[in-house]
């Protein structure tokens, strides 16, 4: 197939008919939009890409799609999805999931997923909360917050979605927001691309259960003072005159500066191919939550053997040395005797 | 070696022995290489290994004792056997586990070297079992292996430590003689296995020899015996467990099947050898994926199986209970997959290297909601290989998923199988679709995923990479025909007759079942009804009946769901039905719901399978008769 060209498709092409059902106002709609805009321009198939979800509102997208997919149960969309990307190494695998989803029943499936680094693009609806059983807190939701299940307020200490996934070996990392189209495709874009296990943790409003747990800094007026765009091999800064920036202290920790303190140079300049994780991790740190100057963007993009390419290879190799398998030769390979007639 | 013998030669139609040492000694090494050997030289074979769950558990205690029993005849036999006539134990321990199972009169040859205050402290005894008269009623050889070996062995330039470990060779050699086993062959495998490391190679030669030679010259034996070849059935055989056939099984199917084979697996007691025989074949294009958890594994498979592989997942009861929601959602998914469940000793992390049955109810309702799935489970060793394929057959004819029952006894239990032409497997060829099935109202064609086969009520099986089948499917309720998702009450209703529907109809398309029951169906008193790892012991105690001039029926299910279509006459053709079972009457209970029968269960849940005698014993007190009736036991075959 790779010989004929792609078709030429529209948004359209990439729609299903089926209805929408998230509530009217939730992020999920920009999110679901900028993907099937995006889709046209990645130059695949329809018909060669998967949708993997798990259980919950953001696992509903890939019944929105007009691909393949599957809506799966709770938490195991990265377990599936390996299943498929690895057995079908031609295939476009997406998986769709939320923070319940695969940061607590599905954990274990995310970050072995990711540790595997099977090409399987993974978009995180983050929301800080439990949407679809009606409002209870996530592995996300800041420590102290009133919900129907905490009416006292949670005591657990939020997981940060990024820290986590560069814990895991993932080989890449990015974060993106709801409230900005261009920056969410060029991040589904990268990660589309990337040949491993992708990671794209989004900031999506919850406007039912959570309403405005990103607003501090994806609003429109709070965006430049909060938003710190990662751009790979420039100085970290930002501000509506690039007036804030991201030095390094002598003793290795990150801080945010005012650049006309410390001078242009002073400024870290990002490298998201940089091999060892510390500083992309040290930046997944640098705000304590999304209420405070918070980077966005690719923290990590660097190469590392695929695991179903890696397997195919073992399988070529495997067949190269000892032949096609042949059934009667195998079923002798335990050592035989015949008993005469 | 020397073959005048100044020794009597006996002949034996049979003989069970028992190899039994520390987890450290190699017994289950020498019993599998003394099986081989018998196999190859001609006897039918059965084996029975039975090793502790601990890896090494400290050396000379009772809980580190790893034995291993084979049964060698010159005629067909169906059992490891109820009692070993020969037990080798390499040091107090194994002796005070074993010697209880020893036939009387039995013959008990130790290790008289292991034999000292410390291991009698190790292993509870409080005197010297070979001299406080403990063994009367056993002929008791004592052999000084580790001196014996060490001797040799040092000259092969091992140092002494390593040289004591070749002491089970010594056993092998001394076993070997005493049964006129051929050397040829236990030489020449101990080359290919030691190749790597030719000080051990040999030094293991030297201790194989010397036991060999020991037999020979010690005057210690009076006799040695012979256990001339079986009469099998013409045809070229080898030595399998059943997780080796079942491995090789799948490998077929999937061949059959022109299906690209994938397993997710989690390693765990007793099922983990599938996973590593599987792995070995990756020339077959076999793909394994060691999943993170037992869940993962399941979910890889279903994953692969919406790509077009036949998905595979091998686990044992606790992954099994991990596995059912996954199970569950394959079942609401219709796509196929196999689920393999090597059982062992419940509940919880139970005996994980013992056998046990205690499954059955557990692959039936393990899954909430009406979630009915196929299950079938092989009668032996070498059956897994069979019931692999047919377990394929049913999960890609009717895209459903198959639970496979094995149990530990079957996993590991080994017996010699007549190779199968190949040429001679069933075609289980599937066809993806290609083409839509449905015309929406403006006239559009569109592929609708739950439009179903008239004849199997299947769904079609649309791989991702078709053009123009696109479609989402999921675990929530969905439309029939469509697959939309849908709350509708009716179509739930309708959705789950259909699906129970389509695993009952696979009654018509599997094997009625057989009964053997010498004046035809419900001519004997009593039916035994068996499922499973219980085939030998059960046609062994049938045999056994019927050598006593008694009749006595015997039908085994392969197929637990659903049943074969005749299993109700069967049982209404006899007035009373007996069920053995590795459990507490699990399958008595699906027969007796099913067919108001009055089946008896005949329960066994220590770890290890029947023995012909305990079923025989239940029989005859069911058919009036008593024990008491004497038979020649020698001749007949268990
Ligand atoms: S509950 Fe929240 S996340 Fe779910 S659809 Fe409604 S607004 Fe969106």
């Amino acid at each position: 197939m790779t010989d004929t060209q792609i078709p030429v498709t529209t948004r359209k092409d990439w729609t299903s008919d089926q209805e929408v059902r998230w509530c009217p106002g939730c992020g999920d709609y920009s999110i679901l939009a900028a993907l099937q805009m995006l889709m046209p321009d990645l130059g695949v198939r329809r018909e060669n890409t998967v949708f993997v979800s798990g259980i919950g509102c953001a696992a509903r997208l890939p019944y929105y799609m007009n691909t393949y997919g599957m809506h799966s149960i709770h938490g195991r969309a990265p377990a599936i999805a390996t299943g498929l990307a690895v057995s079908r190494p031609d295939l476009d695998v997406w998986v769709i999931t939320g923070d319940g989803d695969s940061l607590s029943i599905g954990g274990n499936h995310l970050i072995h997923a990711l540790r595997r680094n099977v090409k399987i693009t993974i978009l995180l609806f983050n929301n800080q909360i439990y949407g679809l059983t009606k409002g209870q807190y996530s592995p996300t939701s800041e420590q102290g917050k009133v919900t129907k299940s905490t009416p006292f307020g949670s005591l657990d200490t939020p997981f940060n979605p990024v820290s986590l996934a560069l814990g895991a070996e993932a080989s890449f990392v990015a974060r993106t927001h709801d409230m900005d189209r261009k920056h969410m495709q060029e991040m589904f874009r990268r990660a589309h691309d990337h040949n491993g296990a992708a990671f794209v943790e989004i900031y999506q409003n919850c406007n039912v259960f959570n309403d405005g747990a990103f607003e501090k800094i994806t609003s429109k007026d709070a965006r430049a003072d909060n938003l710190i765009p990662l751009v790979h091999g420039e100085p970290i800064r930002f501000g509506a005159e690039l007036e804030h920036g991201v030095v390094m202290e002598p003793d290795g920790r990150l801080r945010i500066a005012e650049v006309a303190d410390v001078g242009e140079d002073a400024l870290l300049v990002h490298d998201e191919r940089r091999d060892e994780p510390g500083l992309a991790f040290q930046l997944s740190r640098l705000a304590r939550g999304p209420y405070e100057p918070t980077p966005i963007g690719i923290f990590r993009a660097v190469e590392r053997p695929e695991y179903g390419a890696a397997m195919t290879k073992q399988l070529l190799e495997a067949n190269e040395r000892r032949g096609p398998g042949d059934l009667t030769s195998l079923l002798a390979s335990g050592g035989t005797w015949t008993v005469e007639a | 070696m020397s073959t005048a013998t100044r020794h009597q030669t006996t002949e034996l139609d049979r003989v069970v022995i028992r190899f039994a040492g520390d987890s450290g000694d190699g017994m289950q090494l020498t019993g599998t290489q003394f099986t081989s050997v018998s196999s190859m030289f001609g006897n039918d074979t059965a084996t029975l290994p039975d090793f502790p769950a601990e890896i090494r558990a400290p050396a000379g205690t009772l809980a580190g004792v790893s034995a291993f029993q084979v049964h060698i005849s010159d005629h067909d036999i169906l059992t490891p056997g109820d009692q070993p006539s020969v037990l080798v134990a390499m040091n107090p321990a194994a002796l005070k586990t074993n010697v209880g199972a020893v036939a009387p009169g039995g013959t008990v040859i130790v290790n008289v070297d292991a034999f000292d205050e410390r291991a009698f402290e190790k292993a509870n005894y409080t005197s010297n079992p070979l001299t406080d008269g403990s063994l009367v009623g056993y002929k008791v050889y004592e052999v000084p292996m580790t001196s014996l070996t060490m001797e040799v062995a040092k000259a092969a330039g091992v140092k002494p430590r390593d040289a004591e470990r070749s002491k089970n060779f010594f056993a092998l050699g001394l076993v070997s003689w005493l049964y006129s086993r051929p050397v040829d062959g236990t030489l020449g495998w101990i080359e290919k296995r030691f190749a790597s490391t030719p000080l051990v190679l040999d030094a293991n030669t030297r201790a194989f020899k010397a036991g060999y030679n020991f037999g020979e010259t010690a005057e210690l034996f009076e006799v040695n015996y012979q256990v001339r070849p079986a009469a099998l059935e013409p045809g070229v055989y080898t030595n399998i467990t059943g997780n080796t056939a079942l491995a090789w099984g799948l490998i077929a199917a999937a061949h059959q099947a022109n299906l690209p084979l994938f397993l997710g697996s989690y390693p765990i007691t007793p099922a983990s050898d599938i996973l590593h025989e599987l792995s070995k074949h990756k020339h077959f294009g076999v793909r394994t994926v060691q999943a993170e958890d037992e869940i993962a594994g399941v979910g890889a498979a279903i994953g692969a199986a919406f790509g077009g592989s036949l998905g595979v997942t091998t686990t044992s009861g606790p992954g099994a209970d991990l596995k059912s929601e996954s199970v569950g959602m394959a079942v609401s998914l219709e796509l196929p997959l196999l689920v393999i469940n090597i059982q062992r000793g419940g509940p919880s992390t139970g005996l994980p290297t013992k056998t046990e049955q205690s499954d059955l109810l557990h692959a039936m309702y393990s899954r909430h909601g009406e979630a009915p799935v196929p299950i079938v489970a092989p009668m032996t060793p070498s059956h897994c290989f069979e019931v692999a394929i047919e377990a394929a057959r049913i999960a890609v004819k009717y895209r459903t998923p198959v639970i496979v029952l094995s149990d530990g006894y079957l996993a590991n239990g080994a017996e010699p199988w007549r190779l199968p032409d190949p040429a001679t497997l069933p075609d289980l060829r599937v066809e993806f679709a290609t083409e839509t099935n449905h015309t929406e109202e403006d006239g559009t064609p569109a592929f609708w995923p739950y439009v179903r086969d008239e004849e199997t009520l299947a769904r079609p099986w649309a791989v991702p990479g078709t053009p123009g089948l696109e479609h989402r499917i999921g675990a929530l309720e969905k439309e029939d025909g469509s697959g939309n998702v849908s709350y509708d009450p009716v179509n739930h209703e309708r959705m789950v007759h259909l699906r129970a529907a389509k695993v009952a109809g696979i009654a018509k398309d599997i094997a009625l079942l057989e009964v053997d029951d010498l004046g035809g169906i419900g001519a004997a008193p009593v039916l035994v009804l068996g499922w499973g790892s219980t085939f030998g012991a059960i046609a062994a105690g049938v045999r056994r009946v019927r050598a006593r001039g008694l009749s006595v029926a015997h039908a085994h299910l392969v197929h637990l769901n659903p049943f074969p279509s005749n299993l109700g006459e069967v049982l209404g053709a006899y007035d009373k039905v007996l069920v053995p079972e590795a459990n507490l009457g699990q399958l008595a209970k699906m027969v007796r719901a099913d067919f108001l029968v009055d089946a008896r269960t005949l329960s066994k849940v220590q770890g290890v399978p029947f023995r012909a005698a305990e079923i025989e014993e239940v029989v005859l007190e069911m058919l009036g008769a008593t024990s008491g009736t004497t038979i020649d036991e020698e001749d007949v075959a268990s």
